[in-house]
């Protein structure tokens, strides 16, 4: 099939079984909300554009507590307004997943140029303790397949999950293979108290459990603790923990010319990877041993992998479309 | 706390967070009578609030689905509930400041979509929570933290603003005149569509210690002074009650 990043990112969350869509228009990913609009209907889903982005993250969440995966798209100032309420589908640990399809900022920048100038908004955007799961699409297949990832990861760790794509891989026209014979994590109906903390399974709405749902801090039954500093200590580090011990599980990446012998790295995520693949490939042609570190999931990092490169790398070069975010994480 | 009423409320909930005098624990009990009296079924229904006083009338103090949201979104929140579900009753509590300067985008969305839910607003003209600062809803010249010489600002007509935004019901009462509310609220939670009713609910901490009875049109002054609230024909600084 040949089609656009933004639409194979529609149709990943169709396949994934996304059955709810609210948004607010926004350059360069109004073409995720338009296709949206098109397919939910005939999946027995809802789409509602509303607002403001506001709006959309608020009833994506609240959304996800009557029982539908959902998800919203948005750029750079649409992502800005959405974080307060990101930060309350961390501490309500809701399933949702969020698409940023970066442009160049900071403010209204350049809405239609091609920017990851969002790596570190995604990371730490909302306020108070977390970690994050951040996926980085390179193709127009990865647009459909990772969009399904996140869906899953949502599910399975009960977290918001970013989609980090850019201007250039959602407007990007290339052929990709839509599989519908996907792996897909079912919410289970079973759910029963406690509704938070580990291992607690997603409850719904309107079911006779008299859930108390609260972005104050609570307990693992929804009620408010907002005196108690080991259940503020708990839950955040359970926050944290959930996708911190389960990095190695979470986290995705492909390596082009990594082994002993390589000297010189190139780590990179998004679309620019790309462009340092050829740039590898183009070293490689003129004898320099050049590696790729492609990273699928810019959060959380690959620790382990990191930790375990080859001693014959003697640099390392994270090329990026901003002024260096993730270049921090290997100083 | 009436017996018949016991059932709806969270065990080792009570004493109520509230201020003595205040009017939200008189609102939380004219909700229940009409839940009660309307024979609804509270597991099929959802409360949602903002922050503020007013957003703790049903949480934590509901056995319901409660859904105690960020400041002037439950709105949102509640529309993507009502979408997915449409079978749940779904009921917005919050205070004017949630739902008219932070919120106040999507009060009058939700109105002009005619998204069935109802939105019960426990206005008392001024942030309690926060230390009695200035709301859209307090009105001219009245003393707040935040306006220590008077309120220089109008101030928001809630029933003209969400009727005017499409809301088929609207309804304004008051804590003091308990029939009329519970009227009022049992017709907006049967009303098939968008219902709002503007609740006037005092807040003597933060607004009347400041302005001791001599703000008319204010919540505080509406529930001391009763011919305020009941006149049909407001005067400057009067309240309007009734449905719109
Ligand atoms: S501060 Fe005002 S609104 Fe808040 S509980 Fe006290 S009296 Fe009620």
């Amino acid at each position: 099939m040949f089609l656009q990043g933004n639409e194979a990112c529609a149709l990943g969350a169709i396949a994934a079984g996304c059955r709810f869509y609210a948004g607010y228009p926004i350059t360069p990913s109004s073409e995720i909300m338009e296709r949206m609009a098109v397919e939910l209907p005939k999946a027995d889903g809802t789409f509602i554009q509303m607002e403001d982005e506001i709006g959309s993250i608020g009833a994506v969440i609240g959304a996800a507590w009557t029982g539908a995966k959902s998800m919203t798209a948005t750029s750079g100032p649409g992502l800005s307004l959405m974080l307060e309420n990101i930060g309350y589908g961390i501490m309500t640990e809701t399933p949702c997943v969020i698409v940023d399809v970066q442009r160049a900022g900071p403010s209204t920048g350049q809405a239609t140029k091609v920017a990851s100038g969002d790596v570190m908004q995604v990371r730490w955007g909302t306020h108070g303790d977390y970690e994050i799961i951040a996926f980085s699409p390179w193709s127009v297949q990865e647009m459909y397949e990772l969009t399904i990832k996140a869906f899953n990861l949502a599910e399975t760790y009960r977290t918001p999950v970013f989609l980090l794509s850019d201007e250039a891989v959602g407007h990007l026209r290339e052929k990709a293979e839509l599989s519908k014979d996907v792996e897909i994590i079912k919410r289970s109906p079973k759910s029963d108290k406690p509704f938070f903390g580990p291992g607690a399974l997603m409850p719904t709405l309107g079911q006779g459990k008299k859930l108390s749902i609260t972005g104050s801090t609570h307990d693992e039954w929804g009620i408010r603790k907002t005196q108690s500093p080991e259940i503020q200590a708990k839950f955040t580090t359970h926050f944290c923990d959930k996708i911190r011990l389960n990095a190695d599980r979470i986290t995705e990446y492909e390596e082009y010319y990594l082994d002993g012998q390589t000297t010189v790295l190139v780590i990179a995520y998004g679309f620019t990877a790309r462009s340092a693949l050829r740039a590898v490939e183009l070293a490689r042609e003129k004898g320099g041993k050049a590696g790729l570190l492609r990273l699928k999931t810019v959060w959380p990092m690959p620790e382990n992998k990191l930790k375990s490169l080859p001693t014959s790398i003697s640099k390392i070069i994270v090329p990026e479309m901003n002024q260096g975010q993730v270049i921090r994480e290997f100083r | 706390m009436i017996e018949t009423l016991k059932k709806y409320i969270r065990p080792d909930v009570f004493p109520t967070p509230f201020c003595p005098g205040c009017g939200h624990g008189i609102l939380m009990q004219a909700l229940l009578r009409a839940i009660d009296e309307l024979k609804l079924d509270i597991d099929k229904m959802v409360f949602l609030s903002g922050i503020g006083c007013a957003a703790w009338i049903p949480s934590p103090h509901f056995a319901a689905d409660t859904m105690h949201t960020t400041h002037g979104r439950p709105i949102t929140f509640a529309t993507g509930i009502k979408l997915v579900n449409p079978k749940l009753k779904v009921v917005v509590i919050s205070g004017d400041g949630d739902l008219s300067a932070i919120g106040g985008n999507h009060l009058i969305h939700a109105a002009r979509r005619n998204i069935e839910m109802t939105v019960i607003c426990a206005n008392n003209s001024i942030y309690g929570m926060t230390g009695g600062q200035v709301a859209p809803t307090t009105p001219t010249g009245a003393k707040s933290a935040t306006t220590p010489q008077g309120n220089p600002e109008r101030d928001f007509d809630l029933c003209k603003l969400v009727k005017g935004a499409g809301a088929d019901y609207v309804a304004r009462g008051t804590v003091y005149h308990m029939r009329e509310l519970i009227k009022y609220l049992k017709t907006a939670l049967q009303h098939k569509g968008f219902s709002f009713v503007d609740v006037i609910s005092p807040c003597y901490t933060q607004f009347g210690r400041r302005n001791q009875n001599t703000c008319g049109g204010s919540a505080s002054s509406a529930i001391m002074n009763l011919k305020t609230a009941v006149s049909k024909t407001p005067q400057d600084g009067e309240i309007l009650t009734g449905e719109f």
